[in-house]
Order: C-alpha cells, then structure tokens, then sequence
C-alpha cells in the first residue's frame, strides 16, 4: 500500500485579478468575494456563508463595499461577499478600509443580537459561537435595543437527538440548505414568516411528541421528524446555539475539554473527526475538515456513536479460565500471556485465526505476522459475513495495493455504478460525495433490488436484479447487443459492495464489466478494518503487501524481509473452513478477535467451532459470545485508546493518534507480540508504530499477482411456492454493537419495514402497511410491510434493525425464505 | 354548516388534488392551490391536509408546513362561515377603517382572527386589498364591500348572521369562505358574470373623458406605418444591447427601491 | 398634444358585460392577435422596444428590452429550454388599485396582452399569477381564460397558426413579497414566496430555471394596443422617455376618487382638479405618488410631471402611480407606523435587515404614536432605516424605509412632538374618515 491516494486533477484554471483593501490578489474565476477576502487575510464576518452550501445572501452579515466592479461603476450600495463573484479589476474595500463597510456591519450584527437573548452563559456554543465571536470583534459595544426580545417555548424536539432553541436562532438557514442540499433530507424546513420565521418540522412547529408516527422510510406520510443519518451535522454548522445535542446539552463548556484528531471507526470512509474529551470522557465527536474525504460532514454514527467502549461489559483485565471450576477469572497480563502461548503450543499446527474486521492495518498485520510466524499458518480470514473462493481472488488481484478511485473521482466521473451496495448506509460520507456528484451532473445507476431512498436522493436509475443474480445483471450492461447502456466509459467508476460475496459470479461480472467499459472499479466493504486486512494479508491465499501465498517468490520476499526461514506454502482456510474445521476438531485452537459471532455466515457452526476447540483465545473490547467461550480472553483497546491506521475503501491510510491515555489497555499489535514472544517466535515488533515501520519497509508486491475471477453468471433460480429471496443489508442506525449507549441517536433509526412489490404481498395475502413474517427453519422475523419496486418473489427487510436476520434466521442476501401474513405464530 | 367535525380528505378530495398538480408543468406549482382546496374542504389547513399533500407531491411535510405557513390566507384553525376582513392598512385605517372594524369588534364580541360563538363569522384585520378608490373597504369572503361605514359594516354582518342574502359592490352573492376558497383553488363556481363590469370609482376618469370628448389620438391607418423600419432599426441595436443587459438588470435590481410593487416588481 | 385624459385600457370598462369575450370582440378586441400572428417574434419585440413602454409595475424597466433579454439561440445558456411567460397581478403594494378594476372589467384586454407576448418571446406556457384576495377577479379570469380557449385564442393552435400558447391562471395565498418577481416565480412553483439571488436572472433561469419573462398586468395589458396603433401612435401620448398612457389611481381625502387613465407626465394637480379637488374645507398635507414604497411628497410637488423622470427628479418614484392623497387632520406619524406595520408583517423574514430592523422600527414608531417617545427616537429611526436601506435582500426592505425618512424629512416635528403627545391627540382619527361629519380646519 501507498500513502495518500493523489489522484487530483491539475486543471488549468482562469485567474482573475482584483483589490481587496487595496492589496491585489489573483484567484480563480467565480471565486466569491468572501473567499478572496480571506487570501488577503481578512475575514469578513459572515453566518449563512457556507463554503460547502451554495450561496444565499440570506444575514447580510457579510457586506463589503464595492466602488469598482470592474467596469469602472460601483455599486451605489454594500455588496454581500458571500454572493458577489469576483470580476477582473474589481475594487472591494470590507471592514478595514471602509466605513461604509464597517457600519453596515455592525447595523447587521446590531440588528442580528436584537432578538438573541443573552443566555450566552448557559448555551453549549459559549465559547465556541460564531455569533458570540463575531459580535466581539464586528459588534457595536452596547446595543440600543431595550425593548422586549422574541421568545418561544423552549426547547423544540425536532429529533430525538436534535434540539432547537429558536430564540436563539438567527434564521441563517445553514441547517435547512445542508439538509436539502447535501443530505437530500428536508425534514426541517423554514416555516413562518418575517419576524416569526423559524426552523420547524411538519405539520406542527409546537409538536413536541413524535408518538408512534412513522419515520422518513415508512409507508405513509405524517409529522416527519428530521430522522436524517446526517442530522448532527446541523448542530455543528450552527453559528448559534439554536441547535445543540440532546446528549452533549449543558453537559460542558469548549474550553473545558481536550480536542484530538481522529479517524472514525464505523466505516470504511475514514472520516476525519475531532474527539473531545473532558478528564479521561469522551463528552463528543465533532466533523473534521477533509476535503479529500469526507469535507466537512460525518454521519450521525461517526458522531454520536462513541460509548460502546464504556458500556458496563467493557474487558478491564486478562481473563483466563479456571481449570477446575471452569470459570473465567481474572489474570495477570504475563499469566495470561502465558497461558495463552501455552494453550496454542499444545494445539500447534492446528490453530485458525479470525481476526474481524474492525482492526487498525497495524492491528491486523500483527494477526498477519501472528498467524505465519507464531502459528505457522494461513488459515486466517477477517471476513465476519458470507465470503468465497471469488472474493478472496478479487480482493487478492484487483483490490490489495490498488488505488483506482478516490473519493474526489465520484464528483467527477461520467457514471457512477453501485452493485451490492447501498452507499447511504453502508458508507455514508461516500454517499454525500456521491450525492455532491449527482448533483452536479454525475450519473447514477445501481444494480440492485430496488429504488432506495439513498437512491432516490443521487438520482440513480435502477438495474434491478434479483438478490444472487447480479451477475446476470451486470454481464447485461454495456454488452455486445449494446443493451442496458448507463454511460459507462473510462471516467466511471464501479462500487462493488461486500455482500457481492453471496452473489456467486457478481465479482466475475464486475471485472468483465470494467475491462469491456474502460470503467475502474473499487470495493467499498462496510467495516473500517476491512481494507487494511487485505493490504495487510488477513486472508487465507493472500500475504501482506497483495503477495500471493501461491507464489514461490512471494513468500520468499516476505520470509526474508521478516528474517524468519520461510513463510507457510499451503494455502489457508477461509472462515467458514476454519470454523467447520473447529467444529469437526480437525483444528483444535482458534485466535479471534473482534468478531460477533450473530455476524459469521453460519453462527450456529460457528457456536459449534467454538465449543467443540479445546482452546479459544479471544482478544475484545468487550464481553461477547466469543469472550464468553474463551480459554483466554485479552481485553485490548478500543480505538479511542490507542493510535493506529484504518485504510479506506480507496486504499488511503487514515492515521490517527490516541484520545485518551488509559493505563494497561493494550492494543492487539502488544498482546499478539506479547504471545509470539512466549511462543518463541517474535513478530519483530511490539508497538503501533513498529508494525507500521514494518509494512513500510516491506512495500506492495511487485509480481505476479493473482488472476481475477471469471466465474461465469448462474443460471437464475426460480423460488418454491410460499417462498421468497431475502434482499438485505445493514441499515446504518441500527442495532449494532458499535452504537451501543446511545439511546437517543438509536431512537432516530428508519423504522423496520418489510418491502416487496404488491404482487409479492398479495400472493402472501398481505395487506400493504399490515405485519408480515419471513421466516426459516431456524427463526422467524415479523416487519410492517411496505410496497417497493422490487421484483415479484423477492423481498427486503433490515439486517439487523430489532432482529438480527444472520443471527436469528440464518438468512442472508439472497437467501431463500417463507413469507407469511401476520405476525410470528 | 356545522364546523364541529372536520370532514376527512376523501377519495373525491385525492382526485381533484391530482387534477390540480395536472395541471402545471411541474406538479408542485399545485402546491397553493392544493392547499385552497384542503380549506375548502376542511376549512382550515389541517395536518390531515398537509400530510396529504406531502405525499402526492413527494415532500416532507417540513416543506409543506413551511409553505402553509408562510402564506397569510391559509388558516390554522377552523373558519367561520364567512371571513370578514377590514382594511386597517393606512389608507383604508385612515378613511375609517379602524373606527369599522373597533365597532364590528365590540359587535361581534371577538377581535382580531376570532370567530363568533355561533360559527358564522371570523373577524380578521386585512392588508391592503388593491380597492383604495373605494376606502374604507371591507371583504367577505374575498368579496368587495365598498365605502363602508360602522353602521353598513354592522348591517353587513347582522344580515351575514342572519342567512341573508349580500350582495358584493363589486362581485356575485356571497356565498361562504369555503365556497371562495374552492374557486381559488381552481374550481369555478359560474358566478363570473354576476356583479357589474366596474364601481363608479374605476370608471371616473373615464366618465370624465366621455363627457368632455377626451381619448386616445386616433389609430393611424395601415399605410402610415413605419413599423417594418424600425423592426429593422431595432435589429441592428439589438446585439449591443444584449451586451449591455446584465449591467442594466443589476442597476435595475441595485437602484429600483420600487422593486417591490402592487403588482410590479422590477419588471417591464 | 394628445389630451388630458386617454382612456385606452379603461375604454371599454363601461360597457355592458364589458368582461365577456362578446364584449371586448365588439370594441375591436383581438385584432392585434390577427396582426401579432402575421409578425416573427423578433418583430413584436422590437416593437414594443422601439414605442418605449415601461413596465408599469413599478420600477419602469423597458418591456421590449426584457423580451429580448430571452435567450432564443439554443446554444447559449437556457436558450434550449421551453420558455415561460408569467404576469404579475399580485397587486398588493398599499394605495396601489389598477390592476384589480382593469382584470375585473377588461380581463380579455390581459388575455391577448399574454399571448401576444408569449409568442414574442416563443413561450408556449403563460401563467397570470393573481392575489388570492380578489375572489370575483379570479372567476373573471378564469371565465376569460376559458373563453378564449373556445375561440382558439388559447391553446394548442391559436387561431389556426399552429402556434400553442397555453394558460393558467394561479390564485397565490396572500403574500405581499410575492409581487417581487423572483418570489413570485417561488412562489408559483409551489415554495414559500421568498426572493432568489441574481444573477441568475429570470430571463436566463426563472420558473423552472428556464428563461421566464415576468410582466406586470398593466404591461402586458398595452401590449394589443401597441400592436394595433404602433410605435408612433403609442408615443404621441407622454413624455419623451415616458411614453404612452397609464392608469392613475387616486384615492383618500379627494372628493372623486378612482382611475384616471392620462398620458405620463400629468401632474397631481390636474388629477386633483378632474377629481373635483379635496374635500371640502381640506388642504392638501401629504401623498405618495406611486404606493407605500415611494417617499411621500408635499404640495409642494403638486406640479410634478408623474413620469419616471419627474418623481424621480422630485426625490421620490412613480411606482405604480398609486396617489394617496391626505389632508391636514392626517397624523403622518400614525401613516408611517402603520405603513411599518404592513412591512413588518409582510417581510419574508429572509435577510435580516427587513426582519429585524421592521421588528425594531415598529417599536419605536409605536412609542412615539403613543406620545412615549424617547429623546434621540428619530435620529434612531433614522439610523435604523439607513441600516435596512440597501442592505436588504430585496427592495421590500428599502420600501420600507421610504416612508419613515420621507416623513421625517418633511413632517419631523410631528415626530418630535412624539416625545410628549399621542398622535390622536394632535390629529383626532376622527376628523380623518370618510364619514366624519366635517372637516375642521
């Protein structure tokens, strides 16, 4: 792998020239005022300025002086900056060299503070607000409003998560235009008008309770709370303390807490936010500014999503089973490291390693180097969902060390194609990229088995195809007849989805797609750790660096470059082998890390796998089915205690520091040291920062790589009378162990609704809107139903949104189950 | 008309919302209209209304809420049968609008946007209704009643009260405001030809040009005209003139303080 | 010299059932479709450019310039959309009263107006976007419109030219800020009423974001008498740079108030002596000479031409020629508050100029109608106007602060007395109405 994806384009740009307080300065043509002002380093004070929203003029904050512009006649009046593009020979006099300037200033910021109230003391922005900022530096001294000020009752719901003052709002409209413009989600909107203006949500602005009224994805209309992924954002960008946290509310003061650049954990965009902690807490999460990434927005997740690691089952000490009691209790680190090598040297030769997918890449390189060094295997895998043959070989010859696509390129290309996934959910700041896209003329279209509403939003057109039959689907794109045309050429790109992996020939098709288009593909998995185990050999075929363990040459590098004698030839198990192999004792010990056991493709085997393996090492975060099955159970960091690097779906390293430094939390890259070490077989480090010196110095593989699948489309499967195929996926708020603690956020989730088309429910018998069950020999599942695009004998329901369909159904995208009215008998 | 129970926006209701976004090239351009209808039906705007809008036009029902709201006719709570509006802006205030509408108040025991306990009027100041020719004006309904007194206002709401008939000065019988709100929303009712063409207000200087034998100059005849000339003249300018338009719809919109006009805006 | 009063759009209001397509036949009507169909778009608008009519709406922009401000070359921007034509009948701006009579007694007059113009700048889709507080001008409209269609006036193929011009007519909902054009072109597609940036410009993206001609009523109303008596006929009424006739409206304490349809320039004291002069015993005190957002003027401008040049030179505008005229028992100070009042409740609430600084000068204006006033009251209004004035968003700000600096100008002891004595103490409100029993001196 490489740092930093460079991918920008150097496009020859047209410079204007213009003064700005008498200094001259050169910026591109269209630049606003506002901005160029700032080259010159003058801010301009400015609220419903947004540089990521378009322009509104709304607060006339921003006003400026224009004596010239351009053509040798001023304008007889303030210009507001925020709208004014720059034009050759300009002349623009803002606050500093102009009275005229500075008075309409502050009339404006006089007029702004009439109706503010003066609760700066007690409003979460103090000390952090725009407007209290800008009034001290822009502001008349005293004001000469002494009448009665606005008031409204106080706060307004307007989410669960969301709460708004409206007294204190200035109506810059930031939050309304984000929500239109970039979430595509107006559930808030400017309601009232003149001096009652204000934020609301329909049909009533007084509506504090939501009731048990259905939510942005249901079936009917009603009082739409502003239920969007992206809604925190509209706290962040307030210039007022109008919207605040329902968890963050009262709870500190800006200059009390600790800020800390990171990286978030929930997907695989790496989305740059800012922690801010408080005496060893965690109070919130911020967006970070990253314009190659995620710009200025996170999802609600990214943000809101940060107690998991201090809920009440969190690991503090080495667990290690009793022998004679069979109970777990507590060791210390060297016994427990101990026992662990011990535990693994007795069942040598015969150990499989799971390692998940939510690593850092340093992480997962020790599990890597842990699993070829220490145990002297390849029987590892990260993937924690349904997997294959044809995956493993995609990621092994089109994915490891390949950067194709940045994120930058969906705002620019001619087609954007998403397969097997649904970006608004599965990754969500790539979805606002794509969304930014979209509207800029970017086409969409997605093979899948329906119009989603993050479909919707990018404008996408629909290929639909049947869960499983991909395949079919793409093969039919662009081919000889010259059919199913979506503009695919050498400036688009392809999003492939994990769950492709149960879609035999979908990752077959997609490789054939691009080498007919010109189009390039990438592979946008849904955990933060799933890249970076490629890159760093977390697979069963595949070495660090995209070596194959197939290739004589390759394991010699890495053997030498390691300084141990060899690296295993044989080629490893995958997980399902791993755990069948468990299972059947033909390995008899097993490492695993962060894994849920509900999302392993088969959880009932893997139950099997982990009773049936004389010895389990478990390193977690917190208690889990697999912790509680464990021999040793080593509790390590969670992100927010230690530095790391997660890799993007595009390949690109997302380093990030330590928030909070708690004593004795160790990461995986120390404990897995700790026990190759008593195994007598050092990794050749023990430290973050020694793991990725390590990566570094091997490099990505220059051979051969590894061929890419070409597994031909299955033939399509007609489903049995009474049965149906299961489209599914994650939705983004759901419940995740990841969100835990996080109640109100959780409470903004999509409401669960089962949706086929009315063909589909009719011949089930089942009235749209009514309670539906889909069910297997293993469990069953009860939804209210909705009617969707879908194709007939096919239906979707959430992954894991009140039921967790992997864990308590065993069904999957694509799989076949029963569809019954009513609830569950 | 009983107001007690809302009637439900029913399938009847559906259809003719869909005939109305039919009507335009983009169906939310119904959205005003729609919402006339949703009074007319319901008489007010109900979140039963603005639901049902939000979902035949695709919108959340922030957006809706955010139109509804905006919009001075459309009324949150359930009207009386008849709206009757006084002018209280200057002019009309001035001529006696505000000593009407205090004595209408003080009558009719309800102040302003309050509807009378029997259901049969709600009182509301209005803005300037474009009949200053006719100051002090009242409407019911949307109707013009001219150069009203406090005593013809009282007679007016007294007959209103009573189920008499009024006719409008400048408009058909009066019906309700429900009635009139459905003809807003797009519907006739066929009282187009009811009430005179003019008042004697809109016709004075018209009067006056009869009887003294003032008009327009007479229509040259065909032959007179230089119309194909200047068509040519005008072509030539035309292209420096299209250089020029965007400096002077800015100065245009920089220096027109009337940009905001009865009617009018920075338009030609 | 044409003479002193040319009633041309107000001919035929008289007439029996003058609204009905019967009517407006009789009197000539539609002959300047027939005539408009055997001219290229080009030619209508250059004819309408070349006879100089301005928009009567208020600011006076020339009609035929903004036609051909249309992009009709499909390479340039917009140019490839459809285009649209949308009349301006929100007549709300206070004092203003032409538009409603001339719809309610002529609406034909409009009709041929529109599709005359639509096919000038190539629309095949007009709309007449109406106040919705005018309910029998709303069914006169759409009585119109719906004749018209019958005769292929409207339609698919107007009048056999295999032209299409289709109409709607649109009842808005009561909001002044929507006679602001690019509100109103939110408005009509269904959004609160609230003004948008320009550029882009309505010619280039207006409703639709496609190129959209927005006229006022009066305007497109000229339009057919244009084309039938031509550039010179139009121009041989008004002045030099404001040519052809127009609709005054005269009203408050005058004894015969109404429309006087004249040709520009006319002055307020020819006005007043065809509509018999004040009241009796009244002196002349103050007026607007087009509407609540044109400075008041005195008698001392009594001799002003009404033209756009002449209010202009005077220190205030013709705007919509609404002339309200109040004699010496008017408080200018309750006028004012008042007319805040209007502006207040009528700001869209955008910018924060118009929202706050209204909020704030209503305040005070109520304190000092109250005689509660406070030393420095009116160098605070004003410093508040020259706070909103130009800084707004839109003009609907800067109207609102005609009427409080004109005032202050002209009348600032009244506002000083303010300090001390309620308005109606100082002017009775009495003495003021239309039925008051007699006018003292």
């Amino acid at each position: 792998m490489t740092v930093e994806a460079s991918r920008e384009t150097q496009t020859p740009v047209d410079l204007v020239t213009l003064s700005i307080d008498d200094v001259e300065v050169s910026v591109p043509k269209g630049t606003l005022v506002i901005r160029a002002a700032e080259l010159v380093g003058t801010e301009i004070p400015r609220f419903c300025d947004h540089p990521l929203l378009e322009p509104v003029g709304a607060c006339r904050q921003c006003l400026v002086e224009v004596p010239d512009a351009g053509n040798g006649r001023g304008f007889p009046k303030p210009q507001a900056s925020c709208t004014l593009e720059v034009a050759p020979g300009m002349v623009v006099r803002t606050q500093v060299t102009s009275p005229v300037a500075e008075k309409a200033q502050h009339g404006t910021m006089e007029l702004l503070l009439v109706n503010h109230p003066l609760d700066c003391p007690v409003c979460d922005k103090g000390g952090e607000c725009p407007l209290q900022n800008q009034a001290m530096s822009h502001g008349r001294g005293e004001s000469r409003f002494a009448e009665t000020k606005r008031t409204f009752p106080k706060p307004l719901a307007v989410s669960e998560q969301v709460l708004l003052d409206r007294e204190r709002c200035v109506l810059c409209a930031r939050c309304t235009r984000f929500s239109e413009q970039v979430a595509g989600d107006p559930f808030i909107a400017l309601v009232e008008r003149g001096a009652r203006q204000q934020v609301g949500i329909g049909p009533s602005t007084d509506e504090q309770a939501f009731g048990d009224r259905p939510g942005a994805d249901g079936s009917s209309g009603g009082a739409q709370p502003f239920h969007s992924y992206f809604s925190g954002n509209t706290i962040q960008i307030c210039p007022v303390g109008a919207l605040t946290s329902a968890d963050y509310r009262f709870r500190s003061r800006p200059f009390d807490l600790v800020s800390t650049p990171s990286v978030a954990e929930h997907d695989a965009c790496g989305a740059a936010i800012r922690v801010d902690h408080r005496r060893g807490t965690v109070m919130r999460r911020l967006a970070g500014d990253d314009p190659e990434v995620n710009e200025e927005w996170v999802t609600d997740k990214d943000r809101f999503a940060f107690t998991w690691s201090r809920q009440d089952d969190r690991l503090r000490t080495p667990l290690v089973r009793d022998p004679d009691t069979g109970e777990l209790v507590p060791a210390s680190w060297p016994g427990a490291l101990a026992a662990a090598a011990a535990g693994l040297r007795e069942a040598a030769g015969k150990v499989g390693v799971l390692p998940g997918g939510r690593l850092t890449a340093e992480d997962a390189y020790a599990y890597s180097v842990f699993a070829r060094v220490a145990l002297r295997t390849n029987d590892i895998d990260f993937r924690t969902r349904p997997h294959s043959a044809e995956e493993a070989a995609f990621l092994a010859a089109r994915v490891a060390t390949v950067q194709d696509v940045a994120t930058r390129d969906l705002e620019t290309a001619s087609t954007v194609l998403l397969v097997g996934l649904e970006p608004e959910d599965e990754a969500g700041t790539l979805f606002l990229r794509l969304r930014k896209g979209s509207r800029h003329g970017v086409r969409v279209a997605a093979v899948a088995s329906h119009t989603t509403r993050g479909l919707a939003k990018v404008g996408g057109e629909l290929l639909t195809a049947r869960p499983g039959e991909e395949a079919s689907a793409l093969d039919a794109i662009q081919d000889s007849d010259g059919s199913a045309d979506v503009g695919l050429d050498a400036r688009s790109v392809v999003l492939l989805g994990e769950r492709l992996a149960s879609s035999p020939g979908a990752f077959s098709a997609a490789v054939r797609l691009a080498e007919r288009t010109g189009a390039r593909l990438a592979w946008v998995p849904r955990r933060a750790g799933d890249r970076g185990a490629v890159e760093t050999g977390c697979l069963p075929t595949l070495l660090p660096g995209a070596r194959p363990v197939g290739d004589a040459e390759a394991r010699a590098d890495l053997a030498a470059a390691w300084g141990v004698r060899s690296v295993p030839a044989k080629a490893g198990r995958d997980t399902t082998s791993i755990l069948r192999a468990a299972a059947r004792g033909q390995l008899r010990a097993l490492v695993v890390g962060g894994v849920e056991v509900d999302d392993l493709p088969d959880p009932a085997l893997a139950r099997e796998a982990l009773a049936a393996a004389d010895f389990v090492v478990s390193l977690e975060v917190r208690e889990s089915d697999v912790t509680r099955a464990a021999d040793v159970v080593l509790p390590v960091a969670p992100p927010v205690e230690k530095s790391g690097t997660f890799v993007t779906w595009e390949g690109r390293l997302r380093p990030f520091g330590r928030v909070l430094d708690v004593p004795g939390s160790l990461t995986d890259v120390r404990v897995l040291a700790g026990i190759a070490e008593e195994l007598g077989a050092p990794l050749g480090f023990r430290t973050t920062a020694g793991a990725m010196r390590s990566m570094a110095d091997l490099g990505p593989w220059d051979g051969e790589r590894v061929a890419a699948p070409d597994l031909a489309a299955p033939e399509a499967k007609e489903p049995r009378g009474g049965e149906v195929v299961l489209a599914t996926w994650r939705q983004l708020v759901d419940d995740g162990r990841l969100q835990d603690g996080q109640d109100r956020y959780r409470a903004t989730a999509r409401r669960a609704v089962l949706k086929a088309s009315a063909a589909t429910l009719a011949a089930a018998g089942v009235e749209p809107g009514d309670v539906a069950t889909i069910s297997t020999d293993l469990g069953s599942a009860s939804f209210p139903t909705a009617v969707a695009d879908l194709p007939d004998g096919v239906v979707w329901a959430p992954g894991n949104n009140g039921v967790h369909l992997r864990g308590a159904l065993g069904a999957d995208h694509g799989s076949t189950v029963r569809l019954t009215a009513g609830g569950a008998s | 008309m009983s107001h007690d129970v809302t009637p439900p926006i029913d399938e009847a209701t559906t259809a003719e919302l869909r005939e109305l976004m039919g009507r335009y090239p983009q169906a939310r351009s119904a959205l005003l209209p729609m919402l006339h209808l949703v009074q007319a039906v319901q008489g007010s705007v109900t979140s039963e209304g603005i639901e049902t809008c939000a979902e035949l036009l695709g919108l959340t029902t922030a957006e809706v809420s955010g139109v509804a709201t905006f919009y001075t006719m459309y009324k949150r709570r359930t009207m009386g049968t008849h709206l009757v509006g006084v002018c209280t802006n200057t002019l009309c205030a001035v001529m006696g609008g505000d000593a009407i509408f205090e004595r209408l108040s003080d009558h009719l025991d309800v102040g302003n946007d309050e509807t009378t306990a029997d259901g049969q009027v709600t009182l509301e100041r209005i803005e300037c209704n474009a009949a200053c020719d006719y100051a002090p004006v009242l409407t019911v309904n949307w109707e013009f009643l001219d150069r009203q007194t406090p005593e013809s206002a009282v007679d007016l709401v007294d007959r209103l009260r009573a189920g008499e008939p009024v006719q409008a000065s400048r408009g058909a019988t009066i019906t309700s405001w429900r009635d009139a709100e459905r003809v807003l929303a797009g519907f006739e009712d066929g009282r187009a030809d009811e009430g005179p063409s003019a008042g004697d207000a809109s016709l004075a200087g018209l009067r006056i040009a009869q009887e003294r034998g003032w008009s327009a100059p007479p229509i040259p005849t065909v032959a007179d005209s230089e119309t194909a000339d200047e068509v040519a003249r005008s072509k030539e300018t035309a292209e420096a003139e299209a250089d020029t338009r965007r400096a002077e719809d800015e100065t245009v919109a920089e220096e027109s303080a009337a940009d905001v006009k009865g009617g009018g805006s920075a338009d030609g | 010299m044409a003479d002193t009063l040319t009633p041309v759009l107000s001919r035929g209001w008289a007439d029996e059932r003058s609204w009905t397509r019967e009517a407006y036949e009789a009197r000539d009507g539609y002959s300047a479709l027939r005539t408009a169909l055997d001219m290229a778009p080009e030619e209508i608008v250059a004819l309408v450019k070349d006879a100089g009519l301005r928009g009567r709406g208020g600011a006076g922009f020339p009609t035929g310039m903004k036609w051909s401000f249309i992009p009709q070359d499909t390479e340039s921007p917009g140019g490839g959309n459809p285009k649209y034509l949308v009349v301006n009948a929100d007549e709300s701006e206070p004092g203003t009263c032409k538009d409603i009579p001339l719809m309610m007694a002529n609406p034909h007059e409009l009709i041929e107006g529109v599709v005359i113009a639509s096919l000038a700048i190539r629309a095949e889709q007009a709309f007449v976007y109406v106040r919705g507080e005018v309910l029998h001008v709303v069914r006169r409209l759409r009585a119109a419109c719906r004749e018209a269609y019958e005769a292929g006036y409207l339609g698919a193929d107007v009048m056999g030219s295999g032209r299409r011009v289709d109409l709607v007519i649109h009842a808005g909902a009561g909001a002044y800020i929507c006679g602001e054009e690019t509100a109103l072109l939110d408005s009509l597609e269904g959004r609160r009423g609230q003004p948008r940036l320009r550029p882009p410009f309505p010619a280039v993206e207006g409703l639709y974001a496609s190129p959209t001609v927005i006229n006022n009523v009066e305007s497109i109303a000229s339009v057919p008498a244009i084309v039938r008596g031509g550039v010179d006929w139009f121009g041989s009424m008004g002045t030099e740079k404001s040519k052809g006739f127009t609709l005054y409206s005269l009203s408050g304490h005058v004894k015969r108030p109404g429309q006087y349809e004249a040709p520009l320039g006319i002055t307020l004291r020819e006005l007043l002596d065809l509509g018999g002069g004040l009241r009796d015993g009244a002196e002349l005190k103050f007026w607007t000479p087009g509407g609540s957002s044109t400075p008041i003027l005195t008698a001392e401008h009594l001799d002003v031409p009404l033209d756009y040049e002449g209010v202009g030179a005077a220190g205030s505008m013709l705007g919509t020629k609404a002339l309200q005229v109040f004699d010496q028992t008017t408080s200018v100070v309750r006028c004012v508050l008042r007319w805040t009042e209007f502006y207040k409740h009528e700001s869209c609430g955008k910018c924060t100029p118009c929202r706050e600084g209204t909020w704030w000068l209503v305040q005070v204006l109520q304190r000092l109608d109250a005689g509660q006033g406070r030393e420095g009251d009116v160098e605070l209004l004003l410093d508040l106007c020259d706070n909103i004035l130009g800084r707004s968003f839109c003009a609907l700000g800067d109207g609102a602060t005609s009427p409080i600096t004109s005032a202050i100008q002209h009348f600032r002891d009244e506002f000083e007395a303010g300090m001390h004595t309620p308005s109606a103490e100082l002017f009775p409100p009495a003495a003021s109405t239309l039925f008051a029993a007699e006018v003292s001196a």
